[in-house]
């Protein structure tokens, strides 16, 4: 039996989402993303089962490293025996929400849907009504690990379109460091939709790299978003690698909320065939001196879609605030399309901010250069296509991860 | 090994070889000299595949191929290799991924087996050597952040490592100093053989030093105007262009 507060939330939850319903192009935020496929489709929720699923087969899904700070969700059900055990190097813990509500609900109150606004994002508070399981990964105050912390969030289709509700809750204490991983992968076919939230805290003097890699097939719907509150000194480097699934939507909100707090937001996004691909990010600078910088790529082929919205907020009282915006886009085709737009709400006056966006495609004169040398064309244009995202890869603090990101990348866009 | 015979060519709108004849058989090494704007590297360009300039007529046979038809990766494949005159810069992509994947697409196509990552990194170190390069630029990027010399001797690299039947050296020379002459010299006498042949585009004398051509001729108004030995580009370096190109215009 969980404890009343969560059952008032969750209940709480799934009332506002039935009022809310999915977001419809009518929404400022959902101008350019129509999910009315996405909400015509009748979802079952999809099952933990997975004897099918071997080490060797999520071996070749993710990459075989850190086996043991590897934890798996089939569906958003947790798969111990896939998983490596929960206490890791220097007392960090990884446990499952269910036991973490099921042993310890106070310390999670306030925290769990805290950070996730679900009376106003329709996906927040389904997930918050629907979730089947997920994550609390807490790294002790002090800590510094060097090893990333891999999640992997495995949809596994049914024979009926099937769909999970991952969640993650992330606090670093003060003075910790750390990397995390969500990947998110697919395993047989069929139709699926994911809708994943995380909520990270982030303690005085916290230092956490979050790389996002969701790399799902392409019957997929994906819907996320990524929540941090970041307290004096802390320090975010969050990385958005956004790959597969036929719609993808990534949020990301990060809200400074103590003095010399910096936020590093880094994203990835492919359109391939004729997917599309949103990306909103929102930076809110709550105090005075604080800085952030975004960085944002996009890669367009095929009659696919981008979109970049990044919202910038300075508050009344944030002097001091150093924020730092650019998104840069490489179309691949005629029939690509990006959508690019700032929208940067200073209510302060001594502060910096700046953005730029730029739509190329990629150098001719590059390409007849690596032609010349007995490139194939096919095989140049992808070289030069991953150099173009390698600003944004290259910025991942794991080398092996970083190699994985951008050997997946390559294989893709070879692919095509 | 390399036959042009009344050969036309547009870059955009101008044309700007204008009935070129050209034969270099295998062991030579010539030299096309020319002022500016007079077609040597649209000659060049054509020869390699460049998208953008286009062959309007005539006939360019290599080893008795049609190579208009060809892709410019399929030409290098084939053997040609185009020293470029303004090496491009490739942020992302290193110098030493790309000289492998290079050197695999023709080890590929002569049917002999890739080499893998070691064994390449220890050819690559060696001929950097021999062209008295920086190892350390093995790892940049391709030509990013190199200066003048070392894009013309990375050029040189690549042309050793890729050992191509035919070589063409566009300006080379171009804005080095008599010590990375030197060098790009030594680089490229060092593959001169009976099987290969090398097409050396310069507008001045001096490389000529180094490099000693077998042919000397001089491209004015798209079109050779005049072919001899290399006292022809002594000649040259005296006279200046002007008694030869007076007859094109």
């Amino acid at each position: 039996m969980s404890a009343a507060w969560l059952q008032e939330l969750r209940r709480e939850a799934a009332a506002r989402f039935e009022e809310l319903g999915y977001p419809t192009t009518r929404l400022e935020d959902w101008r350019y993303t129509n999910v009315g496929a996405l909400a015509k489709t009748d979802w079952v929720s999809g099952e933990g089962r997975h004897d099918d699923v071997t080490p060797a087969d999520l071996e070749h899904l993710t990459f075989p490293v850190f086996a043991c700070s590897l934890f798996v969700f089939v569906n958003g059900h947790f798969a111990g025996d896939l998983s490596s055990p929960r206490a890791l190097a220097g007392g960090v813990e990884v446990t499952t929400l269910s036991d973490a509500l099921r042993d310890d609900p106070e310390g999670l109150r306030g925290r769990l849907g805290g950070l996730a606004d679900s009376k106003r994002r329709a996906f927040a508070a389904q997930n918050l009504a629907c979730f089947e399981d997920g994550a609390v990964v807490r790294i002790p105050a002090g800590v510094e690990i060097e090893q990333p912390i891999h999640l992997v969030f495995l949809s596994k289709p049914g024979a009926a379109p099937t769909d999970s509700h991952p969640r993650v809750l992330v606090v670093a204490e003060s003075g910790s460091r750390a990397t995390l991983i969500e990947d998110y992968v697919t395993f047989g076919e069929g139709e699926f939709f994911t809708n994943a939230v995380t909520e990270i805290f982030l303690e005085p003097n916290a230092d956490l790299e979050h790389v996002r890699f969701q790399r799902e097939s392409a019957r997929g719907y994906h819907v996320s978003s990524l929540h941090v509150r970041q307290e004096r000194d802390s320090r975010l480097a969050a990385h958005s690698i956004s790959l597969g699934a036929t719609l993808a939507r990534n949020d990301v909100e990060a809200t400074l909320v103590g003095e010399g707090a910096h936020a590093d937001l880094y994203g990835l996004f492919l359109g391939t065939g004729r997917r599309l691909v949103d990306n909103h990010t929102t930076l809110d600078h709550a105090v005075p001196h604080t800085t952030s910088q975004e960085l944002y790529k996009g890669i367009l082929g095929g009659r696919s879609r981008g979109i970049f919205h990044g919202r910038v907020i300075v508050r009344p009282d944030a002097q001091k605030t150093d924020a730092r915006q650019s998104s840069k886009n490489l179309l691949l085709s005629s029939g690509a399309e990006i959508d690019t737009k700032p929208q940067l709400e200073i209510h302060a006056d001594d502060v910096k901010c700046s953005h730029g966006s730029t739509i190329g495609q990629l150098d001719e004169d590059a390409l007849f250069y690596l032609r010349s040398r007995g490139i194939e064309e096919e095989q140049a244009r992808a070289l030069l296509t991953r150099a173009f995202a390698s600003e944004v890869t290259d910025a991942i603090r794991s080398d092996v991860l970083r190699q994985r990101v951008q050997d997946q990348l390559l294989e893709i866009l070879e692919s095509e | 090994m390399l036959k042009i015979e009344k050969l036309h060519a547009r870059a955009g709108d101008a044309e700007i070889l204008k009935g070129l004849d050209l034969e270099v058989r295998p062991g030579e090494v010539h030299a096309v000299m020319g002022p500016n704007g007079s077609g040597k590297s649209t000659l060049a360009n054509v020869l390699a595949g460049r998208p953008s300039v286009e062959v309007t007529a005539g006939k360019v046979l290599f080893e008795g191929r049609d190579l208009t038809e060809l892709e410019p990766e399929e030409r290098a494949r084939e053997g040609i290799f185009l020293a470029f005159q303004y090496p491009v810069e490739i942020p992302g992509v290193s110098n030493l991924y790309f000289l492998k994947a290079a050197l695999n697409s023709r080890r590929k196509h002569l049917g002999q087996e890739e080499l893998d990552a070691m064994d390449f990194l220890t050819l690559a170190k060696e001929k950097a050597k021999l062209v008295e390069m920086d190892e350390a630029l093995l790892n940049r990027a391709v030509n990013e952040g190199f200066s003048g010399g070392e894009k013309k001797r990375n050029e040189v690299l690549q042309m050793t490592v890729l050992e191509p039947k035919l070589a063409i050296l566009d300006e080379t020379d171009s804005g080095l100093d008599i010590d990375a002459l030197r060098v790009v010299a030594r680089g490229v006498n060092a593959l001169r053989a009976p099987d290969r042949a090398m097409l050396v585009i310069t507008h001045y004398q001096r490389l000529l030093d180094y490099i000693v051509p077998d042919v000397v001729h001089v491209l004015a108004g798209g079109r050779i105007v005049r072919s001899g030995g290399k006292e022809l580009a002594q000649e040259l370096e005296e006279k200046g262009y002007g008694w030869l190109t007076e007859d094109a215009a």
